[in-house]
């Protein structure tokens, strides 16, 4: 049986409209106009225990909407939802019992507490009991390296730092589902690639369920075989990474940077599609000439300095599935 | 109630943090209680009118309207405010607990600490000034009790003009509304006995004199011990009364709710 289900959940936000200028303002008094905005538009999906999706979509899609919904904060306006066989928003209580959320923009933490104190808090509040409490902080703070952060009030952490304690925070209740939005926001390499380690040994050894949202292609493919797409409110597609690359384009980008400001590079199997000063970016698809060999021949014909091959970005990426799904 | 006791002590503790506030406070209080005091003596001395309070009353009604004013609904919760505005709310509702209570302990706490704090050095100044006469040891307890139902009143109050941030963003209306409201009904403006016959029955019946003129004059002995039970039932009536419009307000703020931002 899925852990979540998601039937045809429809969410509209009323956005209060008023026309520019003095007039507007006078007329807003008398007359208020509101404009329906639909965040989701009969949004369906289900989730067996131990999956990581990803669900990803441009700003505005409706990936916070639908977290929040699953999470039992927003009532939607109709469809159904059920969490571990319980409807959030009825039995909210009961459902935020067993999920931890990170919203990566916002702490769940006491912004003036020392961070353990913040755990301290979460402990009484979830009424975590106090053995399984401490082997889940001991825990946690040695996969998040957090102990030299433990006795640091929240507001003196980094951007980095602080999101590794919300993370822990989140699962200090040992929760079977966890949502993450967008956690890798902002984030430097460095600390990107701890919160990716940590999310698929979440997934890969506890069997926690994951939805993840995020704008970062690379979090998406180091970490979910399954990705959602949703745009405007309405699913686009279900699928893994690799269908979804395949539908839209097999294509990769090659940069190059050249020597010469005024060199100049010509392939056969690669075609420039951009260039500024030294750089020069091609696309060229894997399946028609292998990377290595491409690149091997890039460098032997011309002078080069630099090169890396990266996908086309998940923007273009969505656009293009939008664009095929509106045709 | 075991989350509800962690998020009161915790927010008792960090208010008691507030060293300098507390001593601003209490400087502030004791100058404006000196003035308020010379104003209602300066009343009494030119006035032969029979008065329902003496002037010894009057004058302990007074000092203790300063050191409990921060019992007085004054605002709301300005953490969860921000919270409201700025959408993190969201992880409020993401705990296991009851919304209202939750908030309603942190509100008992932000009444209870601070006024602990500046209340205890203005009353020994107070006491130790001759300002205060108190009432015998049955009026203290009937007073005491009258004072802790007077922070669960005054909670109540407040959770609401936290909860009606939901629909107005910013506190300041509510706040300078009901503040002004609880400010004058209650007697920290001028004792309530000192009002007008006609009045009288209005402040009775409002829920405000229960933040102040009840316990004050249950203190200095101004009303029997022995009315406690009443004027008990008439504060906690109005708690629950409010509780419950609260819990009521707090349900269509859910149904309506948009979290703000990302």
């Amino acid at each position: 049986m899925p852990q979540i289900v998601v039937e045809k959940l429809v969410k509209t936000f009323h956005v209060a409209e008023r026309t520019p200028g003095l007039w507007g303002a006078f007329a807003g008094l008398v007359k208020r106009r509101h404009r329906i905005v639909t965040a989701l538009n009969g949004v369906s999906f289900s989730l067996e225990a131990g999956e990581l999706l990803g669900y990803i979509g441009p700003n505005g899609a409706g990936k916070s909407t639908t977290v929040k919904i699953l999470s039992g904060i927003l009532v939607p306006d109709s469809g159904n939802v059920e969490v571990l066989g319980l409807n959030p928003w009825k039995s909210r209580i009961k459902v935020v019992r067993k999920i931890g959320v990170v919203f990566g923009q916002r702490t769940q933490l006491w912004w003036d507490l020392p961070v353990i104190e913040s755990f301290d808090l979460l402990r009484e509040i979830y009424r975590i009991p106090q053995d399984q409490y401490m082997s889940n902080k001991n825990e946690l703070v040695e996969l998040l390296n957090l102990s030299v952060l433990l006795d640091t009030p929240v507001r003196q952490l980094s951007l980095g730092q602080r999101m590794r304690c919300d993370l822990a925070a989140a699962l200090l209740h040992s929760p079977e589902i966890v949502y993450l939005d967008e956690p890798t926001i902002g984030l430097d390499a460095v600390s990107k690639l701890a919160v990716r380690d940590f999310i698929k040994k979440l997934n890969r050894e506890r069997r926690v369920t994951i939805i993840l949202t995020t704008h970062d292609m690379d979090d998406i493919e180091a970490l979910c075989n399954r990705v959602l797409v949703i745009n405007e409110g309405n699913i686009l597609t279900d699928g893994t990474l690799a269908n979804l690359r395949k539908m839209v384009t097999t294509e990769r980008r090659l940069t190059v940077v050249l020597v010469n400001e005024d060199g100049d590079i010509t392939d056969p199997d690669a075609e420039v599609i951009s260039r500024e000063g030294r750089y020069v970016t091609l696309r060229f698809d894997p399946e028609s000439i292998p990377p290595a060999e491409l690149i091997a021949r890039i460098v032997a014909n011309h002078e080069i300095s630099d090169l890396f091959v990266e996908n086309p970005p998940i923007e273009e990426v969505i656009a293009k599935i939008y664009g095929s799904a509106a045709r | 109630m075991r989350p509800y006791a962690a998020i009161l002590s915790m927010r008792f503790r960090a208010l008691l943090q507030y060293r300098a506030a507390a001593v601003a406070g209490f400087g502030t209080q004791l100058f404006w209680g000196l003035i308020r005091m010379m104003i209602f003596l300066a009343f009494y001395e030119n006035s032969s009118a029979k008065t329902p309070m003496n002037v010894e009353q009057v004058v302990a009604y007074v000092w203790l309207g300063q050191a409990f004013l921060l019992l007085i609904p004054f605002r709301s919760d300005q953490e969860l405010e921000q919270l409201i505005r700025t959408g993190n709310v969201a992880y409020e509702l993401l705990r296991p607990v009851d919304l209202f209570n939750f908030w309603y302990s942190r509100a008992i706490a932000t009444r209870f600490a601070p006024t602990m704090l500046r209340s205890i050095p203005l009353l020994i100044i107070a006491t130790l000034a001759g300002w205060i006469h108190w009432g015998g040891l049955p009026s203290i307890a009937a007073g005491i009790a009258a004072l802790a139902a007077a922070t669960l009143l005054s909670a109540a109050i407040s959770t609401i003009m936290t909860i009606t941030i939901f629909w107005t963003i910013s506190g300041k209306g509510i706040n300078s509304l009901l503040t002004t409201l609880s400010y004058f009904f209650s007697g920290l403006i001028v004792p309530l006995p000192l009002f007008p016959d006609f009045l009288q029955p209005l402040l009775n019946f409002l829920p405000f004199r229960g933040l102040g003129d009840v316990p004050f004059r249950l203190l200095i002995g101004q009303m029997p011990a022995g009315e406690l039970p009443m004027l008990l039932a008439h504060q906690l009536g109005w708690t629950i009364a409010l509780v419950l419009f609260g819990r009521w307000l707090l349900r269509r703020a859910m149904a309506k709710l948009i979290i703000q931002g990302g």
